[in-house]
């Protein structure tokens, strides 16, 4: 399989990642490049076998039902870099 | 004492306590040895506040008689673990100043013992590179050359920052992570010992992610003993990261110099590749005959799909990196580039803060998880994973102990020379390394010789499950065997 | 395999009638001190940005751990709900981005939910009867925070205080076709979990939101497309959005139009559904299986002990009023509403005639306490106070009348019913000398009126409100009757 231009594209936006007109040609060959290298697992016989979840066999440890963290909004919000009150401030966000 | 520098950890631990020397003058000799350095770049940050007032208190302990693990042993921190206070940046624009109100698991364990900071160490940016070149703070040199030319190598990747720091002895030893070879690979290009240990051996908690179903915390540090004297404090069960194995944790030390004879060491008949240089064919003879010296059994073995295991890493990797990395967008924390609405300065910012290696990742990855192709691509490198676990549960089976195989398929390469048109010639680097990442299991790499060009060349023990003691034991015999690395001559000083 | 539609639920259109099918997605908060896969508190109302850990706020480097409590909650409610357990499931991300989506993904589970299949038998209180609505799945998955974009002109204000708190969604069947029947799915759905303590139901606060999967069809043709109406928030709303967009969609296809998938509000300020116009760009979520979490697994024996643990549900506690009470299905349904108010009824009903208790509980308490916009929990008279009313009325100690002015004086000063009877001589007068000297005084005073009851026996109804009103209300009503009817030769 290989990618055109229109779903380098799609696949940026999906990304949230800006592209050019000029990086869209580069793009293309590298993602291409990387997909032609993995055609070969085509080759491999895979009926019947179990796609891997965890490498490790173990079971899953759980949590107490305990409020042990919080209350610390100013590290929250401390690396931000736009805030007000407490409250990230992003762009507006139209629904 | 001459020069403190040129200590092993462990020589520097035994002096501390005989209080032949102090932490403080064992921080500040590397402190000065990191200024000088600085044309190496493997250091994004140095802390000297940090280090000088923890080894102060290190020196008050060791005063006190009451020395810890690892009192006063400089360290330097691969810039990938989260530091508490302390710009922790991935090597990447996108995590900007980022400054985080915590302390990741392992660096933490690391304090606990008595460690001490130097600084934070260079990184192929979110750890996604063999080279340490696609860093947002420029590529790391690696202190070796090769005879005869003046020409800059990488010090592997992405863990070239902590490679090129522990072989250039800007500090006694450093962390690292390991996702495809990101220990190993760069152990072997700079002469150093590294190991991955198995995964759910160190907690993942605090460091940044890059593909969490692969990433392993481990050191790098001048010998084995070294490294089994640092992974002792990082290894442990963290109920903060469920991934984390609740079993005990071996006293590492004490499995060096504990007899090989009777092991049985596999030797992978595919890992003999089509094209190999002859020097890493004569290596791999060398270790393989080094280990039969000292009594172990070397068997062929057959690990049938290695050669996908590298083509899967391709689609399993990128595809939890693009999940992982979604969270920066320029909301929370980092960079952040202005936008007309949300989506445009997502957009921006992603496009601003990640690297060219990194975009392409994430966009591959993308595009291996999106409708359609799924199945086809992740689901299809997944059942592949299971296939290469199965291969090596098959020879740990016949009773093998361990596996040998070279490190890497070349010696360190010149700054710029590879991967340039085409990505995955750069990611042939791992061929030998990222089976192990694929399987979880605990590999490490270990200097054996040297090649034509008088450049360090590793081999690489693989190992069973959350058996790395026998890793130790083995990989002291090849060390013992091929005698202690010289230094490279500090060209930079 | 479709039953025939019911003539009474069509919706009668320009062109004939339409059925209308809905399949619902309800978000339920699980109830739990802190969120699904960190220790942040869950509580409502905090300061912005309070209630969240650095796993909430998705820094790098952090990894979820889960909430032991919240697996409980959500097996508990998959047995109330009669559904699969499974033992083994899994948790996926959904990938995109969103500025109340810290991680870029929520995390879900996809593949292999917690719970399977069920049902949940649910009373048609308007039409009556009752409809089996079928239950695909119910799974675990995290809240998002919440935006706030009236707080300036160009920006959004985000808060992660909901962000990481554990959801219960539960997907139906497309097994509802009225917006009655919808109404009465999520009404049930909410007296379920709040029997069983999983959720507490709070729709204002946005514990229970419902996804509303609408689309009409004429009866026996296949399925149309559907539009999916977001986030309704409250139970007339999802009847109100019902009834619009099924309108909406039979105009558009009457007016020769298609029906296109997608997105949309209701907008209860105008009572109309509009296209969500951020989400018309198609989702490609990338769903993986999260590798920073195991598999889910527990053994039958973790589900058994829940189930020994499980309270009796509404359905099993009408059956049994019904059976042990003899109180009709209706009283029953609406004794089981609310596990408070049956618990209540049960106190007073205990030992005594259950119907009375029934009638009292229902039409004088909560008649009252609706009044008052007060509950079960605040309601000024106790099941006690109320048990003794009923006995005094039982004992004949008082007549119905005179109990109503009891319930009054409980209900607004409080004390032993049984002592205020007493103390300000309430009692019923049962003294044959008494009501029979009043009787001879009506008689006496009205002799017309005796002449017109000798003809019309009715009448005599006249007579005994003239005796208690001669009384005081006390007089035994029946003894009354008896005596007059005695005096009076009919
Ligand atoms: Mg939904
Ligand atoms: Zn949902």
């Amino acid at each position: 399989m290989s990618v055109d231009q229109a779903t380098v594209r799609r696949i940026a936006h999906l990304a949230r990642i800006a592209v050019t007109d000029e990086e869209v040609p580069h793009l293309q060959g590298e993602l291409n490049a990387i997909l032609a290298f993995v055609e070969q697992l085509a080759e491999v016989d895979v009926t019947g076998v179990e796609p891997m979840t965890s490498v490790t066999p173990m079971m899953m440890k759980k949590r107490q039902d305990e409020v042990t963290d919080g209350g610390y909004a100013e590290i929250i919000v401390g690396n931000a870099p736009l805030t007000e009150d407490h409250y990230f401030v992003v762009p507006k966000v139209v629904e | 004492m001459s020069d403190l520098t040129n200590l092993t950890l462990a020589e520097a631990r035994d002096a501390l306590v005989r209080r032949e020397t102090s932490a403080t003058d064992i921080a500040k000799a590397f402190l000065a040895a990191m200024e000088k350095a600085r044309p190496l770049n493997a250091y994004v940050l140095e802390t000297p506040e940090q280090a000088l007032a923890m080894a102060a208190q290190s020196d008050e302990r060791l005063a006190r008689g009451e020395a810890r693990p690892l009192e006063g042993i400089a360290l330097g921190v691969k810039d990938l673990y989260a530091t508490k206070g302390v710009r922790t940046t991935a090597s990447s624009k996108i995590l900007a100043n980022f400054v985080p109100g915590y302390e990741s698991t392992v660096t933490s364990q690391l304090w606990r013992d008595g460690a001490v900071m130097l600084g934070k160490l260079n990184n192929d940016e979110f750890a996604m590179g063999s080279s340490n070149e696609t860093s947002a703070f420029g590529p790391v040199q690696s202190p070796w050359r090769r005879e005869g030319s003046n020409a800059a190598l990488v010090p592997g990747g992405s863990s070239g920052g902590s490679s090129a720091a522990v072989a250039a002895r800007l500090c006694l030893g450093a962390t690292a992570t390991d996702t495809g070879g990101s220990i190993r690979q760069p152990a072997a290009f700079t002469g150093t010992v590294g190991i991955k240990p198995t995964y759910g051996r160190c907690s993942r908690w605090g460091i940044v992610a890059f593909a969490s179903s692969l990433d392993q915390a481990g050191p790098i540090a001048r010998t084995v003993r070294d490294n089994a004297i640092l992974l002792r404090s990082m290894a442990g069960h963290d109920p903060k990261d469920t991934t984390s194995a609740d079993l005990p944790v071996p006293d590492y030390e004490a499995a060096i110099g504990r007899s090989v004879k009777g092991m049985r060491i596999g030797i992978p008949k595919e890992y003999r590749l089509a094209g190999m240089p002859a020097e890493i064919e004569a290596l791999w003879d060398k270790g393989a005959k080094w280990l039969r010296d000292a009594g172990a059994e070397i068997v062929e073995v057959s690990l049938p799909h290695t050669k996908y295991a590298l083509p899967a890493y391709y689609i399993v990797a990128p595809a939890e990196a693009s999940s992982n990395l979604a969270r920066y967008d320029g909301v929370r924390y980092g960079l952040r580039e202005p936008g007309r609405d949300i989506v445009e300065m997502y957009e921006k910012t992603r496009a601003a803060g990640f690297g060219a290696e990194v975009r392409r990742r994430v966009m591959i990855g993308t595009y291996v998880l999106s409708a359609g192709y799924y199945d086809a691509y992740y689901v299809r490198a997944q059942k592949i994973r299971t296939l290469i676990k199965r291969d090596f549960e098959n020879v740990y089976a016949q009773g093998v102990h361990a596996i040998l195989t070279p490190a890497t398929p070349s010696a360190a390469f010149g700054i710029g020379e590879k991967g340039g048109e085409d990505p995955v010639e750069m990611y042939l680097n791992d061929i030998f390394t990222v089976t192990v990442n694929m399987a979880g299991l605990p590999g490490i790499a270990v200097p054996a010789g040297r090649s034509s060009e008088g450049l360090p060349l590793g081999l690489q023990l693989i190992g069973r499950a959350f058996d790395e003691e026998t890793l130790f034991s083995l990989s002291e015999v090849i060390e013992q065997a091929a005698g202690r690395v010289e230094l490279p001559q500090a060209w930079w000083a | 395999m479709n039953a025939p539609a019911s003539p009474s639920k069509l919706i009668k259109g320009a062109t004939g009638d339409w059925e209308v099918v809905i399949g619902m997605e309800i978000h339920a908060q699980v109830t739990s001190k802190s969120k699904l896969f960190s220790g942040a508190s869950t509580t409502f109302g905090a300061e912005p940005n309070a209630n969240v850990s650095l796993v909430d706020a998705a820094m790098p480097g952090m990894l979820p751990v889960i909430n032991e409590e919240c697996v409980k909650q959500a097996v508990r409610s998959g047995l109330g709900l009669k559904a699969r357990i499974n033992l083994r499931s899994t948790f996926d991300r959904k990938n995109y981005f969103y500025p109340d989506l810290p991680q870029g993904y929520q995390i879900s589970q996809y593949k292999s939910p917690i719970v399977g299949e069920g049902e949940v038998l649910v009373d048609l209180p308007e039409s009556g009867g009752q409809i089996r609505v079928g239950i695909e799945r119910l799974h675990l998955e995290q809240d998002a925070g919440k935006s706030l974009h009236d707080q300036h002109p160009t920006m959004s204000f985000v808060d992660l205080n909901r962000s990481g708190v554990a959801l219960m969604e539960i997907v139906s069947k497309p097994d509802l076709r009225s917006s009655e029947e919808a109404r009465a799915y999520v009404t049930k759905l909410r007296t379920i979990l709040r029997y069983l303590g999983t959720c507490d139901g709070n729709m204002e606060e946005g514990s229970l939101r419902a996804d509303v999967n609408v689309s009409v069809r004429r009866p026996g043709e296949p399925l149309g497309t559907r539009c999916e109406i977001k986030n309704v928030n409250s139970i007339r709303f999802i009847g109100q959005a019902i009834e619009h967009e099924a309108r909406r969609q039979i105009g558009i296809i009457e007016d020769g139009g298609v029906i296109e998938q997608e997105t949309r509000l209701f907008d209860p300020g105008k009572g109309e559904t509009r296209s969500m116009r951020s989400k018309e760009e198609a989702h490609d979520y990338r769903y993986f299986p999260d590798p920073d979490l195991l598999p889910l697994e527990f053994d039958q024996a973790f589900v058994d002990a829940l189930a020994a643990d499980l309270p009796e549900l509404p359905d099993e506690k009408k059956a049994r009023f019904i059976a042990d009470y003899g109180v009709t299905p209706y009283d029953a349904s609406v004794l089981v509403a609310e596990r408070a108010s049956a618990d209540f009824y049960e106190a007073v009903a205990k030992g005594r005639d259950g119907k009375a208790a029934a009638n009292w509980v229902i039409n004088e308490l909560f008649g009252r306490l609706n009044k008052e916009g007060k509950d079960v929990a605040t309601s000024p008279v106790s099941a006690a106070q109320l048990g003794a009313i009923v006995d005094l009325i039982g004992e004949g100690v008082i007549s119905g009348k005179i109990a109503k002015d009891l319930f009054e004086i409980v209900w607004s000063e409080g004390g032993d019913p049984r002592q205020i009877v007493e103390s300000r001589g309430m009692k019923q007068v049962t003294d044959t000398g008494a009501i029979e000297a009043a009787i001879d005084a009506v008689i006496a005073a009205n002799p017309d009126k005796v002449e017109q009851a000798k003809a019309k026996p009715t009448m005599i109804g006249w007579f005994v409100g003239q005796v208690m009103k001669q009384t005081g209300g006390k007089a035994n009503p029946q003894a009354v009757n008896d005596m007059l009817k005695a005096k009076l030769g009919i």
